[in-house]
């Protein structure tokens, strides 16, 4: 007990000193806020300005000529309303195939018992770690033998099956309880209704980090629509906004670029916001507790 | 999993062939659970043979052949990778993909892990810090890097104003040799440090509250805490990070793409753009195909060497295996 004095004593050092490394560690928190957001705030500060403002010296942040216009110019300029359909499009698409066939083929390797399951299981897992960029050339090569060059299917078709995904499902798949779906089995019901009305409920957190994931990943995704997406017609958001700025021009008009990048930034800041939860879940149990 | 697989496998050994377990399966009371093990599958396990196995294989072949989709392929052996040694562009990418790599990754590693201790503090408003910090992760590259080109310009953009204040003449960044690839490594940076930043976070908040109570009982100071637990524990998150970041800088295209588009004089072409030009603008498959398996190699090679290190330094590597 003689440790008691020293202990309350040194207390009320610590609380002072942890008041002090609090607020410090606030002020380095805001800087580095600050330095994450500028970006962002400039690009919405300068989708409201007109071409003098952008190129006016020295440069305000806040525009002294507010110009609304600019968006909607942008947005017939380049035909965004067609590359937001065509991006809506795709990424429904692979989610909901993603979804389907992830957690179809999770279940057969979670639960059901067949020959080579396993052998299968391992293959999935040695081919998540082939980078994306061994594939393009083939993949392409493929897609015109298809006939899909500069169609739709090109972008959805090839990544309605994830191997990532399906590894995800299993593993969670594998956490639950065999009772319930015994209960259903005794019950009469077949393997397929019990998957769908039984796993499947179950799983909800599981598939809404990956609807999310794939979300995200397919509405920014640029390479390979790159590759395949030539035609106007066609072209996702981001290939949009990247042909955007490459039209020459005597000035670059950076007002209509910024108003362009904005809104096709918000839909994945929103998707973001609202299902940060499974998305930052999804990180950590995919991360740390990937190796199964 | 490793326990499940050697359990079924044992079970295998002494009891009958793969053959026989094979018919079996497909007999008696478990054929049903067969059929329907082998249908669930089916339609994931279908596109993973056309859309992932198949290519990969056929990148094999691609490799092997001059081709510029124009005519039928000509196989030329492995001529591609003479091509390749002597090519000067070549080693000049794969000097930029290193270049970036191994200054991106760190830097970024070394500000995530800062960013993450502070994240870690009992404190009200973390969870907005970090969803700010989060944002550039999930904002598209492309948009990232637009916003980014503008910031970067060198009259009209933000950085050389804001340098002008306080009396610095900037360089002209993207446009300049010299800074062009530093651009690009801060701007990944930006965008990329929340992922690191959240795994390393969800890390330290799996390190148990008692592991500190005792080094501090101990008598241990803030600066011990840090060394002998925070530290130790880290590691597999660390060892995580480090991979996944390590395998994702070399894959980088699209800010080098939307940035810099290599330039200028090809100070940011890193092996993944160079690819992309050789495959698709040169439309040179076979040599594009042969580029891609180099730096399929130098991903391998490198993940290789980081799990032989991971035994030196990531505590309980052993035991997890």
């Amino acid at each position: 007990m003689a440790s008691v004095r020293t202990r309350k004593h040194s207390l009320f050092g610590q609380k002072q000193s942890k008041l002090l490394m609090d607020l410090l560690v606030y002020v380095v928190l805001s800087v580095v806020g600050i330095i994450f957001i500028m970006p962002f705030a400039w690009m919405v500060a300068n989708s409201f300005k007109d071409i003098r403002g952008i190129y006016q010296y020295p440069p305000t942040f806040i525009p002294e000529v507010w110009r609304f216009d600019n968006y909607h110019e942008a947005w017939t300029l380049t035909h965004f309303d067609l590359g937001f359909l065509n991006s809506a499009i795709v990424a429904a698409a692979v989610v909901l195939g993603q979804l389907f066939t992830a957690s179809l083929a999770g279940y057969a390797f979670a639960r059901l018992r067949f020959p080579g399951r396993d052998k299968i299981f391992l293959l999935y897992i040695s081919l998540m770690m082939v980078p994306f960029t061994v594939l393009l050339i083939p993949l392409y090569v493929q897609m015109r033998a298809f006939g899909w060059i500069s169609t739709l299917q090109a972008v959805i078709v090839p990544f309605l099956f994830t191997p990532w995904g399906t590894f995800m499902m299993r593993q969670f798949m594998v956490t639950i309880p065999r009772e319930l779906e015994d209960a259903a089995r005794i019950d009469g019901c077949g393997f397929f209704r019990t998957y769908w009305l039984i796993i499947l409920p179950l799983t909800k957190p599981a598939l809404a980090t990956l609807a999310i994931f794939t979300f995200v990943n397919t509405w920014n995704s640029f390479q390979w629509p790159l590759i395949v997406l030539g035609k106007p017609k066609v072209k996702t958001l981001p290939l949009l906004l990247a042909s955007f700025q490459n039209q020459s021009g005597m000035r670059t008009p950076w007002h209509l670029i910024m108003a362009a990048a904005t809104f096709v930034v918000i839909p994945v800041l929103i998707a973001f916001i609202v299902g940060q939860k499974y998305y930052v879940r999804g990180i950590v149990t995919s991360g740390i507790k990937g190796g199964g | 999993m490793e326990a499940n697989l050697a359990h079924t496998a044992s079970k295998q050994r002494h009891k009958r062939s793969a053959l026989e377990d094979f018919k079996r399966a497909f007999t008696g009371l478990r054929r049903g659970e067969t059929i329907a093990g082998y249908l669930f599958l089916a339609p994931n396990f279908i596109g993973f043979i056309i859309f992932m196995l198949f290519p990969i294989c056929f990148a094999f072949y691609i490799m092997l052949t001059d081709w510029s989709l124009a005519k039928a392929p000509e196989f030329i052996g492995f001529k591609n990778f003479e091509t390749l040694v002597n090519d000067r562009l070549f080693w000049k990418s794969l000097g930029n993909s290193f270049y970036y790599t191994f200054v991106a990754v760190p830097t970024g590693i070394f500000i995530a892990f800062w960013l993450a201790l502070a994240l870690n503090r009992k404190m009200r408003g973390i969870i907005f810090f970090r969803t700010v910090y989060f944002l550039p992760q999930i904002t598209l590259t492309v948009a990232a890097a637009t916003i980014w080109r503008w910031i970067y310009q060198p009259e009209i953009g933000m950085i050389n104003h804001i340098l002008e204040l306080i009396g610095i003449n900037g360089p002209k960044w993207i446009h300049d040799t010299k800074w062009a690839m530093p651009s690009v490594i801060i701007m990944s940076n930006w965008q990329g440090i929340g992922f690191a930043m959240l795994i390393l976070l969800a890390g330290l908040q799996g390190i148990p509250e008692e592991y500190y109570e005792a080094a501090s009982i101990d008598g241990a100071s803030g600066w011990q805490r840090m060394r002998f637990v925070t530290l130790p524990m880290l590691t597999p998150a660390l060892f995580f990070v480090i991979v996944t970041s390590l395998i994702g800088a070399f894959q980088s295209f699209d800010q080098f793409y939307v940035l810099t588009q290599g330039g200028p004089a090809h100070a940011t072409t890193p092996l993944t753009l160079y690819i992309f030009q050789n495959a698709f603008s040169f439309f040179k498959m076979g040599y594009g195909a042969a580029l891609a398996a180099v730096l399929f190699v130098i991903i391998l090679i490198i993940t290789l060497i980081q799990w032989q290190l991971a035994q030196r330094w990531v505590f309980g590597f052993d035991q997890d295996e």
